[in-house]
């Protein structure tokens, strides 16, 4: 019932041409689910009004999705950047839902993110939130997206090492192993929602459609996704993303009977029963 | 004039917010009973300093506050009391004023936060009438609010207790001082962030 369309596996691959000039960016800028012409700024929509107020940075819009926008902005003080996670009210839903959905949505995404953090699964902190307005601060993370990271691993070989990639795609089966250890379900992982910050470890963020569970049905299909999302962002390596699988199984000891599960979902796709 | 004017990011600009810090203080008792008593004169957040570790664990508390008011959803008596309520990670009140608040012959470290809202007179004359009352009242010394003197006053495993610090994985992670109290104040801010939750 989520109208999140967040569906990243089908998107098409970005030419290599964009990617060459990506990798020396440091901010995370690149409107990644953007399809228009023009890139929406902060101007294009009324901000929420908590970024109204005075601050030492005007606020900068820096990705839009079909329920949120994401804002850079400032907490507290100025040398302390923030994400701030955005919900507009949707007019054409009655108004006693939208605020619930928003609220839900807003606290269901803040809870899963402290949970992760207390655990030790990488993830930004939440900052401060206020559900009636529905926004979220959250820890900006520096650094650039993994998507950009793998591609120009694959787009300079000579420059970095075989390491280099393999180490990350370890990292990224080990964060998801933690992550489904501790009985939470990302629900979008992509290469896009994880982040390598300047100390080259990875990040996971947007829990916009994130739940917790413990069964092995959902773990698997939240591998999947991954793997369909990986195969057609980084086609040219489709071979190494066993790797992410056998970092999983070592750091997730359940992740055995995960593996196998997601042999079944391979077979079938991503819904268990066909309705809706 | 030890009393500080805190600017603070999106913050409505009909705010102004000081604060000022005093150790040794004597008269705890005193203090607490005029806000038990609603005194119209002391609208101050009294808060126990050993209770806080950072200027950014107060100016997050300050700042959620200001927020609640802007939002007309204060839980408590005003944006004073609702400072040291949103310090804390559960929603009891009283729970909230005992530990965060001012506390007879146990507070010693004392931070009182006076928040102005539409002042129409001069910014220093504000300045200089609220320093005027608080050095008047509050018997102690007056010290920098910064972030060395707020760590020399915490007291450490009160804070891990009243945040449920003890025992969280993470913490295990950093062998670094430094990145082990910038964790465990981010563990902080989440707590005050997803309060009641």
């Amino acid at each position: 019932m989520t109208t999140n369309p967040s569906q990243t596996s089908t998107k098409r691959p970005p030419s290599p041409s964009i990617l060459n000039t990506s990798p020396k960016k440091s901010k995370p800028s690149s409107p990644q689910t953007m399809t228009a012409d023009t890139p929406p700024t902060a101007s294009s929509f009324p901000l929420p009004k908590i970024l109204t107020n005075p601050s030492s940075t005007p606020p900068l819009l820096i990705t839009q999705g079909a329920e949120s926008r994401l804002y850079k902005s400032t907490y507290l003080t100025p040398s302390t950047p923030c994400a701030l996670k955005y919900r507009p009210p949707k007019p054409w839903r009655h108004a006693t839902l939208d605020s619930r959905l928003r609220k839900a949505r807003t606290t269901a995404e803040a809870k899963v993110l402290e949970k992760c953090h207390r655990q030790g699964v990488p993830v930004p902190a939440v900052y401060g939130m206020d559900i009636t307005q529905g926004w979220m601060a959250i820890e900006w993370i520096d650094g650039i997206p993994v998507r950009v990271a793998i591609n120009s691993h694959l787009n300079n070989p000579q420059q970095n090492d075989e390491s280099g990639i393999k180490n990350l795609l370890k990292q990224i089966g080990e964060a998801i192993g933690n992550l489904h250890k501790i009985g939470i379900i990302h629900g979008d992982l992509t290469t896009s929602n994880m982040m390598l910050n300047p100390e080259n470890q990875v990040i996971l963020i947007d829990f916009g459609l994130a739940a917790q569970s413990q069964s092995d049905e959902d773990r698997a299909v939240d591998l999947y996704v991954l793997e369909r999302a990986f195969m057609s962002t980084h086609p040219r390596a489709e071979k190494e993303f066993g790797l992410v699988l056998e970092a999983y199984a070592q750091t997730f000891k359940k992740g055995k009977s995960v593996l196998t599960k997601l042999e079944d979902v391979r077979m079938r796709g991503r819904k268990k029963s066909m309705i809706g | 004039m030890a009393l500080e004017r805190l600017s603070i990011e999106n913050v409505p600009s009909t705010h102004r917010v000081y604060a000022a810090l005093f150790r040794d203080v004597s008269n705890s008792a005193f203090l607490q009973e005029q806000l038990l008593s609603r005194n119209p004169e002391f609208e101050y957040a009294f808060l126990d300093a050993s209770s806080i570790i950072s200027r950014i664990h107060l100016l997050a508390a300050i700042f959620n506050a200001i927020n609640t008011q802007t939002n007309d959803a204060l839980k408590t008596p005003n944006v004073h009391s609702e400072v040291v309520l949103s310090l804390s990670p559960s929603n009891n009140i009283s729970e909230a004023y005992r530990r965060w608040g001012v506390t007879p012959d146990k507070t010693k470290g004392l931070i009182a936060v006076k928040i102005v809202v539409t002042a129409e007179e001069e910014e220093e004359i504000t300045a200089k009438k609220v320093w005027e009352h608080l050095s008047q009242h509050v018997q102690g010394t007056p010290i920098p609010l910064s972030d060395e003197e707020l760590s020399k006053a915490t007291d450490w495993p009160k804070v891990k207790k009243y945040y449920k610090l003890n025992g969280v994985p993470v913490l295990d992670k950093f062998k670094d001082e430094d990145l082990k109290k910038k964790q465990m104040q981010n563990l902080i801010l989440m707590g005050m962030a997803v309060r009641g939750l």
